[in-house]
């Protein structure tokens, strides 16, 4: 079965001045768009035909890999986001941040250095490992935590096409808005 | 560029106005691309190096060790050069076919002019995430078409494609996101109308001589 674009559950234009209607018709409407038809076109008389995103996320590679994995990565990444966003639930997933990096402060500072620090295109993590534990990864262009047994809780896109239309060079001005209208209610429902 | 000690490199001047290559690439992106983007590969280079012996080696040293050495250098040495290499190869008012020396090795390996282009668009185009697409001469002075990820370039012992580039096009979104958005193949298609063939010939009469 073909795979279809996931409705956003915000207008496009609801996340401004951080992140523009416009960064989103292109973002939502032709990237993540983008990545949904070169998939289906791929996997098309291969054995990842009836699979799920998953599946293919956990043993496809090449071109399958690289759009499955950037369908489900686009459309967590619009989940994690609402416009004003909402604060960290008391709890224990406010509890484990704590515990694996000191402080939801020091937790943000991690995330938005490993944001700035990512070279090129890919995505910052934070994800809960095998053990319970938090961890912040960096994936280089399609990367998911899930290939190594990991469960996805937050993600922000740096490949460029995220911000550039907004913010050009300046990634970490991204990353400070992002931070901004990240849901933390539905982060800390995944843990 | 490439034999000179990296403490005395010096920040390439940009042979035209940030406006001069319009339409096809835009002068905001130009501004941001030369004074954003390579300014800062080229300062993190500096930083990189500084107070460590590697300030006394050169690009080309680097590059040929570079499995050893920290990412940054990777990614700083690699980003500077490779836009370096970048700008020279383009001009608003240049020859916009080869000739001579180079139409005839074009045509002995890739068959025609056309042919290379369209394999050079592919590597291009299909080069996932941030990259650069290259046209190289090999050991054996065969000319090669291949792409690399981020700042990577073939002169690096990391390179699939070991080879002393002539022609490179970034394809990093930054290049060319402001006026093409997802649209990375109209913004190669349009890269042949800036392409300057006078100095990638003279790109290729050098690489020849430094084998
Ligand atoms: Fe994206
Ligand atoms: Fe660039």
């Amino acid at each position: 079965m073909a795979f279809e674009l996931p409705a956003l559950k915000w207008a496009a234009n609801s996340l401004e001045p951080g992140i523009s209607a416009k960064t989103l018709e292109f973002h939502y409407g032709k990237h993540h768009q983008g990545y949904i038809n070169n998939l289906n076109k791929l996997i098309l008389g291969t054995a990842f035909e009836n699979a799920t995103l998953e599946e293919i996320i956990m043993k496809a590679e090449g071109g399958i890999f690289n759009n499955g994995a950037q369908v489900w990565n686009h459309s967590f990444y619009w989940d994690c986001i609402k416009p004003g966003g909402s604060v960290l639930p008391e709890g224990d997933f406010s509890k484990a941040i704590n515990r694996d990096f000191g402080s939801f402060d020091v937790f943000v500072e991690k995330f938005s250095a490993a944001c700035a620090g990512l070279f090129g295109s890919g995505w910052v993590w934070l994800a809960k490992n095998q053990n319970g534990k938090l961890e912040i990864i960096q994936e280089s262009n399609a990367g998911n935590p899930l290939r190594q047994g990991k469960t996805p809780l937050l993600t922000c896109d740096v490949w460029e096409h995220a911000y550039y239309l907004d913010k050009q060079n300046r990634r970490p001005d991204y990353v400070l808005d992002f931070l901004k209208i990240v849901d933390w209610q539905t982060v800390a429902n995944r843990y | 560029m490439l034999n000179k000690k990296l403490n005395e490199l010096i920040f390439p001047q940009l042979n035209y106005e940030y406006s001069a290559l319009e339409p096809y690439i835009d002068a905001q992106t130009m501004e941001l691309h030369y004074s954003k983007h390579h300014q800062g590969y080229f300062t993190n280079l500096l930083n990189a190096v500084k107070d460590t012996e590697l300030e006394n080696k050169s690009l080309l040293e680097i590059f040929e060790n570079i499995s050893n050495l920290p990412v940054a250098i990777r990614n700083n040495g690699g980003g500077h050069f490779n836009h370096s290499l970048f700008w020279n190869i383009m001009s608003p008012d240049g020859k916009r076919a080869p000739s001579g020396e180079l139409l005839k090795a074009i045509e002995k390996d890739f068959g025609s002019f056309d042919q290379f282009k369209s394999k050079f668009e592919d590597a291009a185009k299909t080069r996932f995430g941030s990259g650069w697409a290259w046209l190289s001469v090999k050991k054996d002075k065969s000319l090669c078409v291949c792409s690399s990820a981020n700042q990577d370039n073939p002169l690096m012992d990391v390179s699939e494609c070991k080879a002393m580039p002539i022609l490179g096009l970034d394809v990093w979104e930054h290049a060319y996101y402001l006026k093409y958005q997802n649209r990375r193949p109209d913004y190669v298609n349009n890269f042949w109308n800036v392409a300057d063939w006078d100095v990638i010939e003279n790109n290729y009469k050098l690489a020849l001589n430094s084998i």
